[in-house]
C-alpha cells in the first residue's frame, strides 16, 4: 500500500509525499506517512477499556503520545501532543463511544522539517485505518515565512531555521476550515492570511492523495 | 477550495467514500421521513423507509460517511444503505453472535471478554434448560458462543444463549481442545457469506468443526492438532491472499 505522489510545480511546491496502512500488527490502526525525508509512525488504540480516573461519562478520553526519535519526551512533544489531541477530538466522534479510551502513540522516525504536519497527516491515516468514526478528514500543513517575505510550503528543516516565521495549520476536508493552527516567531496579520490561503490550497492536494490510496487499498481486497 | 458538495448516493455505491463526504437522498425519501403519509394508491411506489447503516449518519438532507470503506445499497425490502470498511476492534452491536471468554463469575452473573471495551455479562439461566437448581457447568477460562440481548454505548452489553423462543440453536458452551484466534472483522464477514468459497475448499481437505463470532474469534477443531494448525494457518494468511494463491497452497497440502 506505498503510495507517492510527486507534485506539480507553481505555488504548493510539497515535497514527495507517501502513506503506508495496517503495517504493525498489534495497535487496532496504523499509518506511516512520510514527507520528504520526514516520516512519522503513528499507531492507534481503541476504543477500548478507560481507566476510572480517565474515563469520560459522554464522550471517548483521547490520548496522544509523541515520542521523539532520540531522548525521552520534554516540553515540546507535550505541547505538540495537546495540539494533536485537539485537533483529532473535533474530528473523532467520541459521543458514539463514552466512558472509552482512544490512545494514539506516535513515533518519530526521521526529522527533515514539517514535523507537526507529518504527525497530523499520519495521525489522519491512523485514524482511518483504525475504523473510528469521524466527522470529517483533516490534514497538516506547514508554511516557512523568509525574511524577505516569500512563502515556502513543506519547509525542509534549513528553510526553517532561516525562516522568519514557521506556522502550521491544521485544515479540515469538508469546508476547508482550520482546525488548529501554531506559530513560531513573528509575521503580520496579512502574511498569516496569505499564508492560510496557500495552505488551504495545498491541503487539496494532500485529501486528494488521501483519496487516492485509500481507493487503491480497497480495490486490491 | 471550494466546500465539499453533497454527491447523489445511488452514483457512489460501490466506489470508495471517507469521512466527511455527504451523500444526498432522492427526495421522496425525505417526504416521508416529514410526517405520516398514508398512501391510498396501490401503485408501484418505493418503500419510504430507508436504514442507515454503519458507517453512515443522517444530517440535514443526507447522510454523513464517517467511516471509510465502499457503499453498499439494499434497494430492496426497506432500502438501506452502509459502509463497507476494514477494522480490527469489535464494538458490541445487538443480535450479533460472538464468542466470548469467561473471565470471571459474580454471583448468578458471568463476565466474558468479548473483544470491546467492557465485559459482557451473561446469566448462568440464559442457557437452554437452565433453571434454578439446573446450572450450567461454566468454569473461568470456557468459551462460550452467545449473541447480544442489549448493546449500546450506554449499557454494559448483555449476552445470551437461547433465542426468543428458548432453544439454543447452535449457542451454548464450546467443547473441549480445537484452537481459538483471532482475525479481522472484515475476514469474518466475507466468510459468513452464503457459499463461501474459502470454507468449501478447506472442507474438501479435512473435515473440521469451526465457529465463526463476529467479533474477530475463530475456534476451529479438527481430528489431529496438526489438521486443525494448518486450518488455522490457511484461515489467517486468506485476508492477504487472492484467490489463486489460496488454491495453490491448497493444492499443495492435499497432495501430501
Amino acid at each position: 500500500m506505498m503510495e507517492t505522489v510527486a507534485e506539480p510545480g507553481g505555488q504548493c511546491r510539497l515535497r514527495p509525499f507517501s502513506c503506508e496502512q495496517g503495517l504493525l500488527s498489534r495497535p487496532d490502526g496504523s499509518a506511516a506517512f512520510l514527507q520528504g525525508d520526514t516520516s512519522v509512525l503513528a499507531g492507534l488504540y481503541g476504543p477500548a477499556e478507560a481507566k476510572l480516573s480517565k474515563e469520560l461519562p459522554d464522550r471517548a478520553a483521547l490520548e496522544v503520545l509523541l515520542r521523539p526519535k532520540v531522548g525521552l519526551p520534554g516540553v515540546l512533544e507535550r505541547s505538540r501532543e495537546q495540539q494533536l489531541r485537539q485537533t483529532c477530538e473535533a474530528v473523532v466522534l467520541g459521543v458514539l463511544h463514552p466512558r472509552t479510551a482512544i490512545t494514539l502513540v506516535l513515533q518519530v522516525l526521521s526529522d527533515a522539517g514539517s514535523l507537526l504536519s507529518c504527525c497530523l497527516n499520519a495521525a489522519c491515516m491512523g485514524l482511518l485505518d483504525a475504523g473510528l468514526p469521524l466527522s470529517s478528514l483533516f490534514c497538516g500543513v506547514t508554511c516557512a515565512l523568509s525574511p524577505d517575505g516569500t512563502i515556502a510550503l513543506d519547509p525542509t528543516a534549513r528553510q526553517e531555521q532561516e525562516a522568519r516565521a514557521v506556522l502550521t495549520f491544521a485544515i479540515d476536508s469538508r469546508e476547508r476550515k482550520v482546525l488548529m493552527a501554531t506559530t513560531k516567531g513573528s509575521c503580520s496579520v496579512e502574511e498569516m492570511q496569505q499564508c492560510l490561503v496557500t495552505a488551504q490550497r495545498a491541503a487539496d492536494t494532500i485529501f486528494q492523495f488521501y483519496r487516492d490510496s485509500l481507493r487503491r487499498r480497497y480495490s486490491k481486497s | 477550495m471550494a466546500a465539499e458538495s453533497g454527491r447523489a448516493a445511488e452514483a457512489c455505491v460501490g466506489q470508495v467514500v471517507l469521512p466527511g463526504d455527504l451523500l444526498l437522498l432522492p427526495a421522496h425519501y425525505d417526504e416521508d421521513a416529514e410526517g405520516e403519509r398514508l398512501r391510498l394508491s396501490t401503485g408501484a411506489a418505493p418503500a419510504g423507509r430507508l436504514l442507515c447503516g454503519p458507517g453512515l449518519r443522517r444530517s440535514g438532507a443526507g447522510l454523513l460517511v464517517t467511516k471509510c470503506g465502499l457503499l453498499r445499497h439494499r434497494p430492496a425490502g426497506p432500502g438501506a444503505y452502509w459502509v463497507d470498511s476494514q477494522q480490527k476492534r469489535y464494538v458490541p452491536v445487538k443480535g450479533d453472535h460472538v464468542i466470548g471468554i469467561v473471565t470471571a463469575k459474580a454471583g448468578d452473573v458471568f463476565k466474558l471478554d468479548v473483544g470491546g471495551s467492557e465485559l459482557a455479562s451473561l446469566s448462568y439461566l440464559a442457557f437452554e434448560g437452565a433453571t434454578k437448581r439446573n446450572r450450567p457447568n461454566v468454569q473461568v477460562g470456557d468459551l462460550i458462543y452467545g449473541q447480544f440481548l442489549v448493546a449500546n454505548k450506554d449499557m454494559e452489553p448483555e449476552m445470551v444463549c437461547i433465542d426468543s423462543s428458548g432453544k439454543s440453536s447452535g449457542m451454548g458452551i464450546i467443547g473441549q481442545d480445537g484452537f481459538l484466534f483471532k482475525v479481522s472483522l472484515g475476514l469474518i464477514r466475507k466468510l459468513l457469506a452464503p457459499k463461501c468459497e474459502i470454507i468449501q475448499e478447506l472442507s474438501q481437505l479435512y473435515p473440521f468443526e469451526l465457529v465463526l463470532g463476529m467479533n474477530g474469534r475463530i475456534w476451529v477443531k479438527a481430528k489431529t492438532v496438526q489438521q486443525t494448525l494448518i486450518i488455522v494457518n490457511i484461515l489467517e494468511a486468506c485476508e492477504y491472499m487472492t484467490a489463486e494463491q489460496r488454491r495453490q497452497a491448497l493444492a499443495k497440502l492435499s497432495g501430501n
